[in-house]
């Protein structure tokens, strides 16, 4: 059952060829260096087709640890991408609800609220005006610095900060936004953080 | 090997890259973290090269990282990707150049899986015909950026004002080249000397005078890992593998860091004062940390341009002992002015890492 849901997403497609098990991708894999994480093992499990399995790999935290790097991609000898393979088993995950039995998949409430709105916001992954040096210390003091002046300092280096028209962190026009908005609910990126929404409250 | 076995063998490490009449799709996270970055890129390709750029005002985010990060479906960004080649033909352009490196994977990933999977192009153009009224065709030439400065990078050395040589010793600078994972380890074949030999950045520090240091971690990913960093809980990922790169690259005394993806820039930059602070450990000399910067810093370096104005005041580890190494002459006190020249007050000091 779940093999065919998986099959419906071409990454998974894309990402499991043939596994032979010689376990490269693990070997390059940054995550396996720093969690308990071995994606050799996952496309072991898909390439079985065992649902139980399958499930429980759905609903655990193992999933949710790949950076993504896709250094697996480079080095597998016969063409697989545990990385993609990762992708279609976390959009599973979403889609049937297990993320939510897991520490690490309930964490995608914080991202869609930490990137996903901002993007609906601003146009942009990522802005400075939403940046805090509590969230993320590591900004360090240079970061409260430009915070405090980001105004002065970015007409200094050419911006356009909040301007109209071109150029680096300008606003984006509200024509342009719409139609961002629009393909996020033509293709149901809305409706997934929604639902992230709806079931993170439950 | 005869010549036409040779050519034939190294063409999968070759690319081809426009000549000019470009589209600039810019990077959500180098406008917001290097800010005057690409204001510097943009620079050099009309004032230094008299090429013709198009920047665009009505792009938007390619969500590269909200895909990266499993918050969005692929069909999203990939309707968001034709979206933005539909403005680029709009404009009356083909070739198509992305400042961030996660966008240049994003852009070549949606291409190729429209070449792989024809009905998700289908798929896509009915989605995005229903959302916006716009029809796509795809750019002839997708670069990253770095590969149009390595392009012309002896054309910069010709107008070279500074070198990548310590004035003092007369000696080229140890530089440590960091290539962005998802600009050659996705596609091998659409980075410059592929994901064995990558040759973007190392081709630019050596046209310039510097000497590129191999070290046992050079490909080892800076650590970014998106749902990794994003989350404040799972960042000891990102700032692990950033450590794994600094204490292996540090008996090689690099002098600087160089990186061509904006993510990796930044996080080589903000985890030497993190693990300055929490460890008491510093990677540069005499305190201070090793200067990270945008591959548009280093060619805006040599040629001269005011460090002040290209924002090197924003990096956490400060940028002058690079600067007195290559004898740029710059005003410190321009480093804390605004654009009228007035003092907009000076950043805190960090209590470990040593800053100017």
């Amino acid at each position: 059952m779940f093999t065919d849901k998986l099959k419906q997403d071409v990454r998974f497609i894309e990402g499991l060829k043939a596994c032979i098990n010689c376990g490269t991708c693990t070997a390059i894999c940054p995550a396996a260096q720093f969690y308990n994480y071995d994606p050799r093992q996952i496309a072991d499990t898909v390439q079985n087709g065992n649902d139980t399995e399958i499930e429980q790999l759905l609903k655990s935290d193992t999933i949710w640890y790949c950076g993504e790097c896709l250094s697996c991609k480079t080095r597998c000898p016969r063409d697989n991408t545990p990385g993609y393979i990762v992708q279609a088993l976390r959009s599973l995950s979403i889609k049937e609800g297990y993320y939510l039995l897991s520490e690490k998949g309930r964490q995608q409430l914080e991202i869609k609220r930490r990137v996903g709105d901002i993007m609906l916001k601003y146009g942009y992954c990522v802005y400075v005006d939403e940046i805090e040096t509590g969230y993320h210390p590591e900004q360090g003091p240079i970061w409260d610095w430009y915070r405090a002046n980001t105004e002065s300092i970015l007409k200094k280096l050419g911006a356009n900060y909040k301007g109209s028209g071109a150029g680096t962190l300008r606003k984006i026009d509200k024509a342009d936004m719409d139609e961002l908005h629009k393909i996020f609910e033509e293709t149901g990126a809305m409706q997934q953080f929604n639902k992230l929404e709806d079931e993170g409250h439950e | 090997m005869n010549d036409a076995a040779k050519k034939k063998y190294w063409k999968e490490y070759q690319k081809d890259i426009a000549n000019d009449d470009y589209y600039y799709a810019r990077s959500c996270i180098r406008q917001n973290f290097f800010p005057g970055s690409e204001e510097t890129f943009l620079k050099i390709l009309r004032e230094v090269l008299g090429k013709n750029v198009f920047d665009d005002s009505h792009q938007t985010t390619c969500t590269g990282i909200a895909y990266h990060s499993s918050i969005v479906p692929q069909q999203t960004t990939m309707t968001v990707v034709a979206r933005q080649f539909s403005l680029m033909n709009e404009a009356g352009y083909k070739n198509f150049i992305p400042s961030c490196v996660t966008s240049f994977g994003i852009y070549t990933e949606m291409m190729e899986t429209w070449e792989h999977f024809p009905e998700t192009m289908e798929k896509t153009k009915k989605h995005l015909k229903a959302a916006t009224g716009r029809d796509f065709t795809l750019p002839e030439n997708l670069v990253h950026t770095s590969d149009i400065i390595y392009k012309f990078r002896d054309i910069i050395a010709a107008k070279a004002k500074y070198k990548l040589i310590n004035k003092a010793t007369g000696k080229p600078l140890n530089v440590v080249d960091h290539i962005g994972c998802h600009y050659a380890k996705i596609f091998p074949e659409k980075g410059l000397g592929g994901a064995e030999y990558p040759v973007v950045l190392s081709g630019m520090v050596n046209a310039w005078g510097g000497k590129v240091v191999d070290y046992p971690e050079r490909r080892h990913c800076c650590g970014f890992g998106f749902r990794q960093y994003i989350v404040k809980e799972n960042r000891g990922y990102s700032l692990s593998n950033s450590k794994k790169k600094f204490d292996s690259m540090e008996p090689y005394k690099p002098d600087f860091i160089v990186a061509n993806c904006p993510g990796c820039t930044y996080f080589m930059d903000r985890w030497q004062y993190t693990i300055a602070e929490m460890e008491g450990k510093t990677y540069g000399e005499n305190g201070y940390g090793i200067p990270v910067l945008t591959y548009e810093e280093m060619a805006g370096l040599v040629l001269g341009f005011d460090p002040w104005k290209m924002g090197m005041q924003l990096h956490q580890v400060s940028v002058e002992p690079l600067l007195d190494k290559m004898g740029i002459k710059y005003d410190p006190a321009d480093k804390y002015k605004d654009a009228n020249g007035s003092f907009i007050g000076i950043p805190e000091k960090p209590n470990v890492l040593k800053v100017f």
